[in-house]
């Protein structure tokens, strides 16, 4: 039998599953940000009228994974799997959102590089044959997140210059088989790796390593250079991260050029005071599912490699001093 | 006026001592938070009471040194000292908690009723 | 960093790496984080002093004034907690909001406000003493070895 596997660690799918819909959902400050308009669906509060954040973020996914399947215009009884992560404990905004839409369900946590190994491991579903229409999606919410993993919320404290912002909002794909649409034609799982970061001020720098070690190994893997790409996208490395991914390569042989950005750095402009820029599952998820698809149907995108970038750490081995874990996930998806 | 009088003395002792706690956390490690801030200074506070360093402080600063959380320190240590010199050995036990019950009260009762009436903001 | 992991691999060290990550992450403002502290804390005592003052005249004793001042300026910061306006303040102020007793309150107050969801005894109860906590648990600790130091020394 024919490995579909190249390399170190890329698969490339023979027949490549294609991006039926996409849907995104944002809280109102994400709305506010430079992507505002590309958003499917904008909540005017951060509640949205649920009891707790953590509900709130669960709807936040539900609605998202409802919209792409109403907007594949297919019945949702006819979704095979449903792949779905986030950041709280127990991904239970997954959870909740799976008992809501009642679908055979498979939770990841990659944390905030979610996104990108959910589309990974859903294409190898439908390349394999096991599934004609999987459905992925991924939340974050800044309020769930920030009182899970940093301080209270009005707690009165300063954020270093290196914190991220963890976007509220979540971003859901529909894989399936078309003969027209997006398609997904190779994925390059990454492995965990960790140069010693401990500040969890800090996840840019905690997670470059990671990234840099993926790309590297794409790039090897399938013979290509990042020229070859017309848009390279880490998921949410923040200005510093993104910067010292950039000079990783470099100093690896490699170099990153315009055609590189990082997602957490399109969400939010300067005046909205973020420090370093957006983190999150939903980051990724939302620019994704929004921009990016649709420059990638419009035709001005052709060949784009999403990096999903997650920091594996839990609140309690950083109080435990334990350095942050970084993975990076590498989808390569053509117009 | 009698209301005024002090507040340039408080003004400036509490802006050093504040100065104090912003240069803590700024140049040691992230995972010194506010509350490693806090319970620094309230240990602070009672170390320095008890070397007899925080008095001075109190006369000359007024609520510049009575209202960062070093002065609650300053007031158990103090509250423990007094209370030894009446009572002996068990006015170590209860002077300190004795000679700030009113804050540690306050805090609690305000705490608690801010924190049913209203909900986060995020 | 495991040896046997397959090429390509970074070519830079943890050790490297750890330069790098210093080079390229911004450093906190020291300066301006000082004066913000400076005179955000120095104004909150200058209230509480007029505070104390306010009570004096109304005929309390130095020592019964400063701590009414103090339960009031509790009172104050868990209500400015409350309505959301006291961690804007910290934004800026950064110690000259968390050092004065007024900080002491929205560390009460934040976390219990919180997890009020979550119950009034697991949640509320609870976490009105998560930094709380720490803070007696120290100064009490602290109060009660200076009596017993002091006992045997007099």
């Amino acid at each position: 039998m024919d490995l579909k596997r190249v390399g170190n660690q890329t698969v490339a799918f023979t027949s490549p599953p294609v991006i039926l819909a996409s849907y995104s959902v944002v809280g109102p400050m994400e709305g506010r940000g430079p992507l505002g308009k590309t958003f499917d669906k904008v909540w005017q509060d951060n509640i949205n009228g649920e009891k707790s954040w953590e509900l709130a973020e669960s709807k936040l996914l539900q609605e998202a994974m409802q919209g792409a399947v109403e907007q594949a215009g297919i019945p949702l009884s006819d979704v095979d799997y449903m792949l779905a992560g986030d950041l709280l404990n127990q991904i239970i905004s997954s959870n909740f959102a799976a008992r809501k839409l009642a679908l055979p369900f498979i939770g990841l946590y990659g944390a905030c590089s979610t996104m990108a190994l959910g589309m990974a491991v859903g294409s190898m579903l439908i390349d394999g044959g096991f599934a004609s229409h999987v459905l992925v999606g991924v939340s974050s919410h800044h309020d769930s997140a920030e009182r899970q993993y940093r301080l209270p919320t009005e707690q009165g404290s300063q954020r270093s210059l290196s914190a991220q912002w963890t976007v509220t909002g979540a971003g859901s794909v529909l894989l399936g088989q078309s003969v027209t649409g997006p398609r997904i034609t190779a994925a390059t799982l990454g492995r965990v790796l960790d140069y010693g970061e401990t500040d969890v001020g800090n996840m840019g720098a905690a997670m470059a390593p990671a990234v840099a070690d993926t790309l590297l190994n794409h790039f090897q893997d399938l013979q290509r250079q990042p020229g070859d790409y017309s848009l390279i996208a880490s998921g949410d490395l923040g200005m510093v991260g993104a910067d010292l991914t950039k000079e990783v390569m470099l100093r690896s042989g490699m170099s990153l050029g315009s055609e590189y950005t990082d997602c957490g750095l399109m969400i939010y402009d300067k005046s909205q005071d973020v420090h370093a820029g957006a983190s999150g599952c939903g980051c990724s998820a939302v620019v994704f599912a929004g921009n990016i698809m649709q420059r990638l149907k419009a035709g001005s995108l052709k060949r784009v490699l999403l990096v999903g970038s997650g920091a594996l750490h839990s609140p309690i081995s950083s109080l435990q001093g334990e350095s942050v874990p970084g993975i990076g996930h590498a989808v390569v998806i053509e117009g | 006026m009698f209301l005024f009088q002090m507040i340039i003395p408080a003004f400036l002792v509490g802006g050093v001592i504040c100065v104090i706690g912003q240069l803590l956390m700024d140049l040691t490690k992230p995972s010194f938070t506010p509350a490693h801030v806090l319970v620094t200074f309230v240990t602070g506070g009672a170390i320095l009471g008890a070397l007899g360093w925080y008095k001075p402080l109190i006369e000359i600063g007024g609520a510049g040194a009575s209202v960062p959380l070093s002065g609650f320190g300053y007031s158990l240590a103090k509250g423990a000292m007094d209370a030894v010199s009446r009572e002996g050995l068990m006015g170590a036990l209860s002077g300190g908690v004795a000679a700030t019950a009113v804050g540690i009260a306050a805090a609690v009762l305000f705490g608690y009723l801010v924190s049913i009436a209203f909900n986060p903001k995020g | 960093m495991s040896q046997n992991m397959r090429p390509p691999t970074l070519k830079i060290t943890p050790e490297e790496y750890k330069d790098l990550s210093t080079k390229l992450t911004p450093k906190p403002t020291v300066v301006k984080n000082c004066i913000w502290a400076f005179f955000v804390g120095g104004l909150i005592c200058a209230i509480g002093q007029v505070i104390i003052n306010l009570f004096v005249a109304g005929g309390l004793n130095p020592t019964q004034a400063s701590t009414a001042a103090t339960a009031l300026l509790i009172f104050l910061g868990a209500l400015l907690t409350g309505l959301g306006i006291y961690d804007e303040i910290g934004k800026y102020a950064g110690a000259g909001s968390v050092v004065p007793v007024t900080g002491f309150a929205n560390s009460i107050v934040s976390p219990a406000l919180e997890f009020k969801r979550e119950g009034y005894v697991m949640g509320v109860g609870a976490r009105l003493f998560t930094i709380a906590g720490p803070v007696l648990v120290y100064g009490i600790a602290t109060s009660i070895v200076v009596g017993i130091i002091y006992y045997f020394l007099h």
